[in-house]
């Protein structure tokens, strides 16, 4: 076992997932299961490859950018319209400062 | 007036609304019949958009009336995969966590189409977040395959390829990613196109994995399939990986001749774990390009066994990433029992992600993770190099690249869902061109026999599917062509089509 019940605890409090003690140990087994299966990239020497971020083709080298104009954005009501909870105009959540 | 639109294609419904035979109103009536007989059975969409696609339809024959230009696509019925918005529609992303979420705007492509004329009737079933290759990952159950109900339609748009087979639209849009329209596709027996990454703007398609999702259409011929193309591809400044590269009418060049053209076979993708009845079929399908002119040279892609490694460090890195966007603050759902930011964070997403998704963003959390990244995301990224660059290298060779779409045809619903890593190599060979970017399109090849045919092949034959599938199981052969050939992609698939007379239907 390369991943430990541990490793899986410490990458849900990173990823922001609650997990149950039935999950962790689920996790554990696939992840490890995955991982164990992709070490077969080592079998290939990369020393002097370069790493692909993205897909490129031939473009200006400006092509990506705009022009710097203001330009109308989401209207604040639409923005607001899927919030779980809005007041005021912002997005409510928990406090998070204690006085 | 009622009557059948179930095997029709662009064509006819351009012909019935130019002789005034059909009304855009009564085609896009008698399509949401058909939907609303169809999806009981098959389950494949999760939005059915029954008054806003009327009143477009009768904003269509208005303009009819009134004597306006046509769009290529007047009154042509589409269906959209629920991972792509439609402004003023509930999008779900197949999640719990977006039970609820209505779209604010409508995505590029999709809006292109709409100017083109066409008229959504529909969002499609899928796997979460496009997280999947059977469509069993969905929060609002599994999609059924229309050739055999007991059998997945493949994934992640499943919805879209099992609602063009069940005649339920006539085209309709999946999202790839490593081989969600291609794959379904294949299993379902219709047309599935990846376009080049760039061709068509990805700005308002919930994004999974960006430097690889595509958004690609679907439906019952090439033809058709060429023309939604058409409409919605080119530069838009909403996303600035789209392509600046002018957009041909594919349409009115799929006649070129395959005569001389030379297409590659990679030793590769006919080893171990493609299965002898898939191989047959793609090995008929090579006699009918070898019949039709073309000429097939054995070639070799030596990185082929890395790619389903690579893509799913790649893949998942970047849905990591993605994903943490949704913790109940500014949309989505929100977990009811929590104190603190943290716990609403973290209990928002327990209950709103399903097992898939979960198992997807902690490995993406885990390879790109301190003391990892090198080690796993950073490997993985040069592997893709080497995959992009046996691509290239073959291309300097031959024309295109032909493979089988899938190792297998469809599969039980439940057969591989116990096995995560069993599921992911469904994907083996249509990951290859998402690493590297090119285009690629499933075109059925025939079919295999359905060892239980006999009892589900009942079903297919009562949605009206052509005898062919009801007695067996669609195979797809894919096609590679080099960056921003589409045009020539989609006239070899256009004769190869016309040649086998596959497709489902037809």
């Amino acid at each position: 076992m390369k991943i430990t019940e541990k490793d899986v605890r410490y990458i849900a409090a990173l990823a922001n997932l609650e997990l149950d003690p039935d999950e962790v140990r689920r996790y554990a087994a696939d992840l490890d299961s995955i991982l164990d299966y992709v070490v077969k990239l080592n079998q290939l020497d990369t020393s002097d490859v370069e790493p692909m971020a993205q897909v490129l083709y031939d473009a200006p080298a400006d092509f990506a950018l705009r022009d710097d104009a203001a330009r109308p954005g989401l209207p604040e009501e639409l923005a607001l319209r899927n919030a779980p909870e809005s007041a005021a105009r912002y997005f409510k959540v928990a406090k998070v400062i204690e006085r | 007036m009622s009557f059948d639109v179930s095997r029709w294609t662009i064509a006819d419904v351009r012909q019935a609304l130019s002789t005034r035979s059909a009304s855009a109103r009564e085609i896009c009536a008698a399509t949401l019949t058909r939907i609303r007989d169809e999806n009981e059975k098959n389950n494949s969409l999760i939005t059915v958009m029954k008054d806003r696609a009327m009143e477009q339809a009768g904003t269509i024959d208005r303009q009819i009336a009134a004597g306006d230009p046509a769009g290529p696509l007047m009154g042509v019925p589409l269906i959209v995969k629920d991972v792509i918005q439609v402004q003023g529609v509930r999008n779900t992303c197949a999640s719990r966590i977006l039970g609820n979420f209505i779209s604010p705007y409508t995505a590029t492509a999709v809006e292109r189409l709409e100017q083109a004329g066409a008229v959504v009737v529909g969002k499609a079933n899928c796997d979460e977040f496009a997280m999947g290759s059977s469509n069993e990952n969905s929060a609002f159950g599994a999609v059924r395959n229309p050739c055999d109900l007991e059998r997945v339609p493949g994934g992640s748009s499943g919805g879209s390829a099992a609602a063009v087979a069940a005649g339920m639209s006539i085209v309709a849009l999946g999202s790839d990613t490593g081989g969600s329209v291609r794959q379904p596709a294949s299993f379902c027996g219709v047309v599935g196109l990846m376009p080049t990454y760039g061709r068509v703007s990805r700005f308002g398609l919930v994004a999974f994995a960006s430097s690889l999702d595509h958004i690609g259409p679907m439906g019952r011929s090439v033809r058709d399939v060429a023309a939604v193309l058409g409409a919605m591809s080119g530069r838009d400044l909403h996303d600035s990986t789209s392509a600046g590269v002018p957009v041909p009418d594919y349409e009115t060049q799929l006649d070129a001749p395959a005569q001389g053209l030379r297409v590659g076979i990679p030793k590769e993708y006919f080893a171990e774990g493609l299965t002898s009845e898939v191989r047959s079929r793609i090995e008929a399908g090579l006699g009918l390009l070898r019949e039709m002119g073309c000429e097939t040279v054995e070639i070799s892609m030596p990185h082929t066994e890395y790619a389903v490694a690579c893509y799913y460090i790649i893949a998942t890195a970047e849905a990591s990433a993605n994903l943490a966007r949704y913790d109940g603050v500014r949309y989505g759902s929100r977990s009811a029992h929590s104190e603190t930011l943290a716990e609403l964070y973290r209990n928002t997403r327990r209950e709103g992600f399903g097992d898939e998704v979960k198992r997807r963003i902690m490995l993406g959390t885990y390879v790109l993770s301190a003391g990892y990244y090198d080690a796993y995301y950073r490997k993985a990224q040069k592997v893709r190099s080497l995959i992009a660059s046996d691509f290239s290298s073959a291309f300097e060779k031959v024309d295109f690249i032909v493979t089988p779409t899938s190792p297998t045809p469809a599969f039980r619903i439940g057969e591989k869902t116990d096995n995560p890593l069993h599921m992911y190599l469904s994907d083996i060979y249509t990951i290859t061109g998402s690493l590297a970017g090119i285009p690629g399109i499933s075109v059925p090849c025939g079919t295999v026999p359905n060892p239980a045919g006999a009892a589900n092949g009942a079903s297919a034959a009562a949605s009206g599917a052509a005898s062919g599938a009801a007695s067996g199981l669609p195979v797809g052969m894919q096609i590679f062509a080099p960056h921003f050939e589409e045009t020539r992609l989609l006239a070899l698939a256009h004769q190869f089509e016309k040649a086998g007379g596959f497709t489902v239907g037809q």
